[in-house]
C-alpha cells in the first residue's frame, strides 16, 4: 500500500520550466483553500528548518504577497510576487522572486492547476516558467537545497534517537 | 556547443541508445539495427554521447564497442532530488493539514497509512481547526 502520494518534480533539458506534481486525499475546494489563505499557508509551506513568517498575502487579482523564512541562525530568505489571478476552485496564477538575488528581475511565473479526481481527491499541478534556463536551473540547484540537507542531518537525528 | 549528461538525454534516440548498451556493450551496427534512422545518424548520436560522458568507445580486436558509463546519469537525479523532497516535504505538511480540515470524512484507510507515516494520525488529534 501507498503511504503517501508521490512528488513528481518533472524539468527537462534545455527548457524553462519546472513542473511538479502532487494529488491529495482532500477535495478540490479544501487543497485551494490550503493554496490561498495565509493562515493555512503558514502551517505547510515553510520549508524543514525555518520559521516562515507572512509579511501579507492578498489573494485576488492585482493583490501582492510577501514571505519570509527565518533558519535555526536567524538568517532569512525574502520572497515576494503579484498575484495575477485567483479562480477558485481551479486555477491561481502568480509571480515569484527571490529577494536574495544579486540582482532584481529573476522572476517567474508559477501556475497552479487544481483538478477534481474522483473519490473526493485532487491532482495539483505546478507548473513554473523561468526567465531563462540559466534561471530555472539555479533555482533547482539551489534555493532550499541546504535548508534541505540541514532538515535531513535532524530528522536523521531523530530518527537515531528513537525519536 | 553544450555537452553534459542533460544534451545527451534530451534526444530519444540517445536515450534509447542508452537503454541498449546499458547491460552489454554493442557496436554500431548492432545498435543501428534497432532504429529506422540511418547509420550516420546514429553515429553522431553516439559521438555525442561520448561527449556528454554517457558513452565510452572501447577496441575490441577489429570491433569498436560502445558501453555505457551510467555513473553520469547519477548527476541528474542528484540534480532534481533535493529540489524534490524540498516540495515533498512542503505536501507532506499540507497532507497533514487538510486531514486536521476534515476530521470527520477521512478514509479509514488512508489514515491509518498516514498514522504509520507520521508515529501519530493527524485525524485522532484534530486541533479544532474544523471550517464549514
Amino acid at each position: 500500500m501507498l503511504t503517501k502520494n508521490p512528488t513528481l518534480v518533472t524539468a527537462e533539458p534545455g527548457k524553462q520550466e519546472v513542473v511538479i506534481t502532487r494529488e491529495f486525499e482532500a477535495p478540490r475546494e479544501m487543497v485551494f483553500k490550503a493554496f490561498i489563505t495565509p493562515e493555512l499557508l503558514l502551517q505547510w509551506l515553510g520549508p524543514r528548518g525555518y520559521v516562515m513568517d507572512i509579511d501579507h498575502f492578498e489573494p485576488r487579482a492585482g493583490g501582492s504577497y510577501r514571505y519570509v523564512h527565518t533558519d535555526g541562525n536567524g538568517n532569512s530568505y525574502g520572497f515576494y510576487g503579484v498575484i495575477h489571478e485567483v479562480t477558485a476552485p481551479e486555477r491561481l496564477i502568480q509571480t515569484f522572486e527571490f529577494e536574495g538575488m544579486p540582482e532584481r528581475g529573476h522572476v517567474s511565473l508559477d501556475t497552479a492547476y487544481f483538478e477534481s479526481l474522483p473519490g473526493g481527491r485532487t491532482k495539483v499541478t505546478m507548473k513554473t516558467v523561468f526567465q531563462s534556463v540559466a534561471d530555472r536551473d539555479g533555482m533547482v540547484r539551489s534555493g532550499m537545497e541546504k535548508g534541505v540537507a540541514q532538515g535531513h542531518e535532524r530528522l536523521d537525528e531523530l530518527l537515531a534517537n528513537g525519536f | 556547443m553544450r555537452r553534459d549528461v542533460f544534451q545527451a538525454i534530451a534526444d530519444p534516440t540517445r536515450r534509447a541508445i542508452i537503454g541498449l548498451v546499458a547491460f552489454n556493450a554493442l557496436n554500431l551496427n548492432a545498435i543501428a539495427e534497432n532504429f529506422d534512422v540511418s547509420r550516420p545518424a546514429i553515429s553522431q548520436h553516439i559521438k555525442i554521447l561520448t561527449e556528454c560522458g554517457l558513452i565510452e568507445i572501447k577496441q575490441q580486436g577489429r570491433e569498436r564497442m560502445c558501453e555505457a558509463r551510467l555513473e553520469a546519469l547519477q548527476d541528474i537525479a542528484e540534480w532534481l532530488e533535493p529540489f524534490r523532497k524540498a516540495w515533498e516535504h512542503k505536501f507532506d505538511a499540507l497532507d497533514a493539514l487538510l486531514l486536521r480540515m476534515q476530521p470527520d470524512e477521512e478514509p479509514a484507510v488512508k489514515q491509518g497509512a498516514a498514522a504509520k507515516n507520521e508515529k501519530r494520525g493527524p485525524g485522532k488529534a484534530p486541533k479544532g481547526k474544523r471550517k464549514k
